[in-house]
Parts: C-alpha cells; structure tokens; sequence
C-alpha cells in the first residue's frame, strides 16, 4: 500500500477511536455532576436556581475535552492536512 | 465539506480577502446596532411601552440579574462588555437557522478574538479596581512556585473558551449537513433545533464564565477589605 492509503486508513481509525473514547470521559462525569445537582435540589429546593445554575455552567467546562475530541475527529474526517498534502502530490 | 465560513471566499482584491466569516460578522453587527437604534429612538417612561421597548429591557434586566449572581458586587459595570458578548454570540448562533446564513461563531478564528477579548478584560478589570502592583501580587499568590501555573492556568482557560465555543458551534452546522446526506427531511431538522438550544446555552455559558473570570480576578479587594477592618 502506498502512503495515500495509509493516510487514510490511520485518519479513518484515529477519528473513529479518537471520538468512541472520548465521548465516554464527560458523560460519566457529566453524569455524577447531575445526580449531585438533583440530590442538592432535594435537599434545598429554594436553591433551585443558583444549583442549576451552576450545574450548567459545570457540565459546560465538563463537556470542553468531550467537544477537542469531536474536534479533533471532525479535523481529521474532513479537513485532513496530510490527505490533502499527499493528495496534491499524486494529482 | 465546508468545516468553517472561513473558506467562502466573497471578495479578494490584493492580500485583503473578504471571507465569508467577516461578511456575516459584519450583518450581525449592522443588524444588532440597527435594531437597538430603532428600539432606542423613542423609549418612554409613561404607561404605553413599546413592544421593542419591552423587549430589550427584558433582555436586560435579565442579564444583570444573572451577572450580579454570579460576580456578587454591581453588575452594571460589566454590562456593555458582558452583555454586548452575550447579545452578539446568541444572535450568530440563533441566526443559524436562518437559509443562507453561517454562523460566524462557527469559524476558530472569531471565538478565538472574543476569548482573547476576555483575556485581555480581566487585568483591566482587575487592575482598575486594585491597582495593578496588587493585582501582579496575586498571581505569586499562595507561592511564587504558583507563578508558571497561574500563567499557563490563565492561557488555558482562554483555549478552552475559544475552542468550546468554537466546537460546540461548527459541530452543530456540521451534524446538520451530514444528516442532509442520509435522511432528508426529519432528522436534519431536529438537529437544526438542537442547534439552535446549544447555541444559545453556549452564549449563555461564554458569558456566565467571562463573569467569572472578571470577578475572580477582583475578589482580592474583598479579602483584603475583610481582613482589615
């Protein structure tokens, strides 16, 4: 196999285990984060939107190293720069 | 595929190119100031408010609620920064669903300014309010060991704004257009109104940490305050 199909079959495996390993990291923990939400809200329900709140804005930064994996995935699908590199060579 | 309006090349004349990110940034600017100077023209006191009116004061005071939560001093000298971010990333986001148009928040570039804009905001803020011989004292705070840490903890969360913003946006356009591949109709529509809730949750989100930041940076005032009484 040439280098062209090497490129592409490391970047297809890569976006493929890249984005199914990373997925699972922020929804475990964005997991834990709710039912500790929920939990504070049955304790003190006048809280409620300071707790959600504050929840949001937890499951946000949670969820960024979630969205660099999608990133990263969606870079190496459609914006490849070593397909398009080893593209321009051979045509 | 398209990944960001970045590759829409409008206009080019020389090295200035008019890409596609620039040119729906600045409809999103004309449409935001032109809206508010129609509001604005006439704004009463006395009884018949006009709808517009009713509006933004709405969308005001919401956000002054919420930014004297989470800074916990007067939230009205945030406002023109936070707000403006606040007001300029929902509309790009919301304006998504709108045929012909790409949000510019979808390109790294713009998230990118508005991050480093926030980084920038922090020491003003900061030095304003302390001064700034207290404000670089802070960041020797428990040690100086802290000082590379505190450095690149600031550089960091910078990234993560820029590229959440960034990521949660694109990805959303993205979805979109690949599902217009497979299924025609159904899905690509609900993922469009999915668009639309992170959209605005992630406007809401930028803001929320801005303010955060901006008054993390203050709060050195207020322990020392409380230590000297």
């Amino acid at each position: 196999m040439d280098s062209l199909t090497w490129v592409a079959v490391a970047s297809i495996i890569s976006a493929g285990i890249c984005m199914g390993i990373g997925a699972i990291g922020p929804a475990l923990g964005e997991g834990r984060a709710l039912a500790q939400a929920l939990n504070s809200i049955a304790q003190q329900p006048d809280e409620t939107n300071t707790i959600t709140r504050t929840l949001f804005v937890g499951m946000a930064m949670v969820e960024s190293t979630g969205i660099y994996a999608l990133v990263v995935a969606m870079i190496l699908l459609f914006a490849n720069p070593f397909w398009n590199y080893f593209l321009s060579k051979v045509g | 595929m398209r990944l960001s309006p970045d590759s829409m090349m409008w206009w080019s004349w020389g090295w200035l190119h008019l890409n596609g990110t620039i040119l729906f940034t600045w409809l999103v600017m004309a449409g935001l100031t032109l809206g508010s100077w129609l509001i604005t023209r006439r704004l009463t006191n006395s009884a018949p408010i006009s709808r517009g009116q009713h509006l933004v004061e709405a969308i005001i005071m919401m956000i002054l609620s919420q930014l004297g939560d989470v800074t916990r001093q007067e939230p009205r000298r945030f406002l023109p920064f936070l707000g403006t971010l606040f007001l300029f990333i929902a509309t790009c986001n919301l304006l998504a669903a709108v045929p012909w148009f790409e949000p510019p928040t979808g390109s790294l570039s713009t998230t990118t300014a508005l991050a480093l804009i926030v980084m920038v905001a922090v020491p003003v803020y900061g030095i304003k309010d302390t001064g700034i011989k207290v404000y670089l004292w802070n960041y020797l705070s428990p040690t100086p060991l802290m000082l590379p840490f505190n450095i690149i903890g600031e550089l960091s969360r910078t990234l993560a704004l820029a590229v959440r913003l960034f990521g949660n946006v694109m990805s959303g356009g993205m979805i979109g257009a690949i599902l217009l591949i497979l299924t025609p109709f159904l899905f690509p529509v609900l993922m469009q109104l999915f668009g639309l809730l992170t959209g605005l949750v992630q406007a809401y989100i930028f803001t929320i940490l801005a303010a955060v930041f901006i008054s993390a940076g203050l709060t050195s005032r207020e322990i020392d305050e409380a230590i000297q009484p």
